[in-house]
């Protein structure tokens, strides 16, 4: 092989090298572009009553008086009830009573929605085809992550469903996860790594959390199906603590299956915060006469704490985004009420991200969208927190 | 931490203490019962993941004896029949095997070549300005919860599919759309681990190489590549581990029901597809096809675990020869 050919063959696969690695970039992109392109678009939305027979007039044209009335005639005497439980009607502004018009009275639905792209580059056309197709219908540009998205309970109706119950469940089940996990966790990284010798027994817990690591979710959620909803369902349903209607498919249950999973991670990420530790530190400890324990609470935790957080809220954002092992032990996917113990039945937001994508309708795809958003948005967050720990670890260890 | 004091030199200190033949005295044999305490409870936190291993194994084995005891189900026709219709009383778990084989398949046809590309040029040709960007993006895309693959798969991948191979050809719901998207979540994790092999192959190896008048391809394929090689077969087997573990992805594009079939345009439910199905519908807990999850979950688990460990040897032998 000539010395020409080979260059040019080593230029060639210096291309091929970095199209791979850029191929991964473009996956990234293509993917946050898919989801906001579903998260933002034209929507036709159309009443499924007919408003001629539930309203006098044309909605624009009726007084306060005359919307009232309307809503007195057509809700039931229960749900008149519960709505003006949360807020009385009467202290309702115009606008709040036209939403709650559209919403309750004619119902209005999403029959037809476009992404954002098509909805920018072919508005004329969207136009033309919405007022052709839907002569009942308004075409209006929805963005459908909004704070209503984020603060509404639940609803059938896909114009008028909301996340807050999921988003909720998403912080209870991960806030007791990591308050259950995080000290088991931090125990076993500093037994291993300040205490351990190098008996069989250890070695076999080592192995063992290190396989633990790999083992998929979904085994997880079989063993909490198995153990904390059935076996121990009368300390997981709360029945045990008076607490009636309820099974063990609740957010405690949740959270110990989660607490589970997350072990693994946040021992292998202690190990290696604790591992990182001078020994000079420890040996000065002991020098001054302190104890094993007074030496790890006193210096080795301290310096090791920033690696060890970030470990823990690596882990948290696991938690967060993972789905599988709640749909085994068996998440809700509808509840009413928001979750307001540990012993409530619950939903999260990516088993609410997996309902929407089972749903058939296209307006669902794009509710799907927008909860991605907020979960990204949720997930980014922690991360960002991470890495900042992790540069202020970096720093102080420069100092030492 | 041995600390040994002469007595004689201290006295006073050594008068309530255990003294030994020679009369010095260590510091370690003081009782310390709130230290030993200490010690006790970490050490149960440790123990607690021999507990749970224990635990996964008692419940899917359990459950699965039952399962396998039951006369309605044999061992050859669930280890050698590829029908799976619980609802007819046939349990031949390769129709649902054959889809995870097919799906982690497709994955790996991605994930290898592009991860281990990735890792190559971020190792060996990577400016430190392109490295700092380029790995950290990757690095996203490894958070990226499974739940947003799956959408991805379903509402990106699939129509495009459909517009390529044709509609007639491709269902809404088939393991194509899910094996590669499942092969971009696992790139990452092919690529950041084969790159820390690479890295780890010593710099006098290259040296050498490029003393003798290699250039930077020959040396990345012909010396970095074959001396990590334990190393990044570790990588790959580990993704497959993924593969076949992942649930989402494929309970959300590769369809539901199960079906024996090669073509990866159909819709094919794989293992953990079915376990996720069943357990999120309301099935009672005597039933036969609750069992059933658990017996599909116990395949699961001996499989993954099997792969994890032949892994871990790959990489211990990678660290043997080079750390």
């Amino acid at each position: 092989m000539s010395l020409a050919l080979r260059h040019r063959l080593g230029a060639l696969w210096h291309w091929i090298f970095l199209s791979a690695t850029i191929a991964g970039v473009i996956s990234l992109t293509l993917m946050l572009y898919n989801i906001v392109n579903e998260g933002f678009g034209y929507a036709v939305i159309q009443p499924s009553v007919d408003p001629a027979l539930v309203l006098p007039r044309p909605m624009d044209q009726l007084s306060n008086a005359e919307l009232l009335a309307a809503i007195e005639d057509n809700l039931s005497q229960g749900a008149y009830q519960k709505a003006d439980g949360e807020k009385p009607f009467a202290a309702r502004t115009r606008a709040e009573l036209i939403a709650f018009v559209e919403e309750r009275v004619v119902e209005e639905k999403a029959v037809a929605t476009w992404s954002l792209t098509d909805s920018l580059l072919n508005g004329s056309r969207i136009r033309a085809e919405a007022a052709k197709n839907y002569p009942q219908g308004r075409l209006k540009f929805l963005s459908w992550l909004n704070l209503d998205f984020v603060a509404r309970a639940m609803s059938s109706n896909a114009l008028y469903n909301g996340i807050r119950t999921a988003i909720l469940g998403s912080f209870l089940v991960v806030l007791l996860t990591i308050a259950i996990a995080f000290p088991v966790g931090l125990g076993a990284a500093i037994y291993l790594e300040e205490y351990a010798g190098h008996s069989w027994l250890n070695r076999l817990i080592q192995t063992n959390i290190d396989n633990l690591a790999g083992v998929p979710s979904i085994v997880y959620g079989m063993l909490g199906l198995a153990i904390f909803v059935r076996a121990l369902a009368s300390v997981t349903s709360g029945a045990i603590f008076g607490v009636a209607d309820s099974n063990g498919r609740t957010i405690l249950s949740a959270a110990l299956t989660m607490a589970l999973l997350i072990l693994p991670i946040i021992i292998i990420n202690g190990q290696e915060a604790i591992r990182a530790v001078p020994n000079s530190l420890r040996q000065a400890s002991y020098g001054l006469g302190a104890t094993q324990w007074q030496t790890i609470w006193h210096h080795v935790l301290p310096n090791a704490l920033p690696g060890i957080l970030t470990g823990a809220i690596l882990s948290v954002s696991r938690a967060l985004g993972e789905t599988a092992p709640l749909i085994i032990i068996g998440a809700s996917t509808f509840i009413a009420f928001d979750p307001n113990n540990v012993f409530a039945k619950f939903t999260v937001l990516p088993i609410q991200i997996y309902n929407f994508t089972q749903q058939p309708q296209d307006e669902y795809r794009n509710l799907a969208a927008a909860a991605i958003l907020i979960l990204l948005v949720l997930l980014l967050a922690l991360n960002s927190i991470a890495i900042l720990l992790r540069n202020r670890f970096s720093q102080r260890l420069q100092l030492l | 931490m041995t600390l040994q004091t002469e007595a004689a030199a201290t006295p006073r200190l050594t008068s309530e203490r255990p003294q030994n033949l020679y009369g010095r005295t260590s510091l370690r044999k003081r009782p310390r019962p709130l230290e030993s305490l200490i010690q006790s409870f970490l050490f149960l936190c440790g123990a607690l993941s021999i507990a749970t291993t224990l635990g996964i194994v008692y419940v899917l084995g359990q459950e699965s004896l039952q399962f396998f005891t039951n006369p309605e189900v044999s061992l050859t026709e669930f280890f050698f029949t590829t029908y799976w219709q619980p609802e007819a009383g046939e349990y031949g778990i390769w129709a649902l095997a054959n889809s995870t084989f097919i799906t982690s398949l497709i994955a790996m046809c991605v994930a290898v070549p592009f991860g281990l590309g990735a890792a190559v040029y971020l190792s060996e040709y990577a400016s430190p300005h392109a490295r700092n960007f380029l790995k950290p993006t990757l690095e996203i895309l490894a958070g990226v919860p499974t739940v947003v693959y799956g959408y991805f798969a379903l509402t990106f991948i699939t129509p495009i599919l459909r517009a390529v191979f044709g509609v007639e050809t491709v269902e809404i719901y088939n393991m194509a759309s899910a094996g590669l998207v499942m092969g971009i979540m696992i790139l990452p994790l092919i690529s950041s681990m084969s790159e820390d092999a690479l890295h780890a192959v010593p710099r006098s190896l290259r040296e050498a190489a490029y003393g003798l008048g290699a250039t930077r391809f020959e040396v990345a394929t012909q010396v970095v590549v074959p001396a990590a090689l334990s190393g990044v077969t570790a990588a790959f087997i580990l993704g497959v581990a993924r593969a076949v573990g992942e649930t989402m992805i494929v309970a959300i594009a590769a369809g539901s029901g199960s079906l024996f079939t090669f073509n990866p345009f159909k819709a094919a439910e794989t293992m953990t597809g079915y376990i996720a199905r069943i357990s999120g519908g309301d099935v009672s807990y005597a039933s036969l096809q609750y069992q059933s999850i658990f017996a599909v979950g116990l395949m699961l688990f001996v499989v993954t675990l099997t792969l994890n460990i032949i892994s871990r040897r790959f990489v211990a032998r990678f660290r043997e020869v080079y750390e």
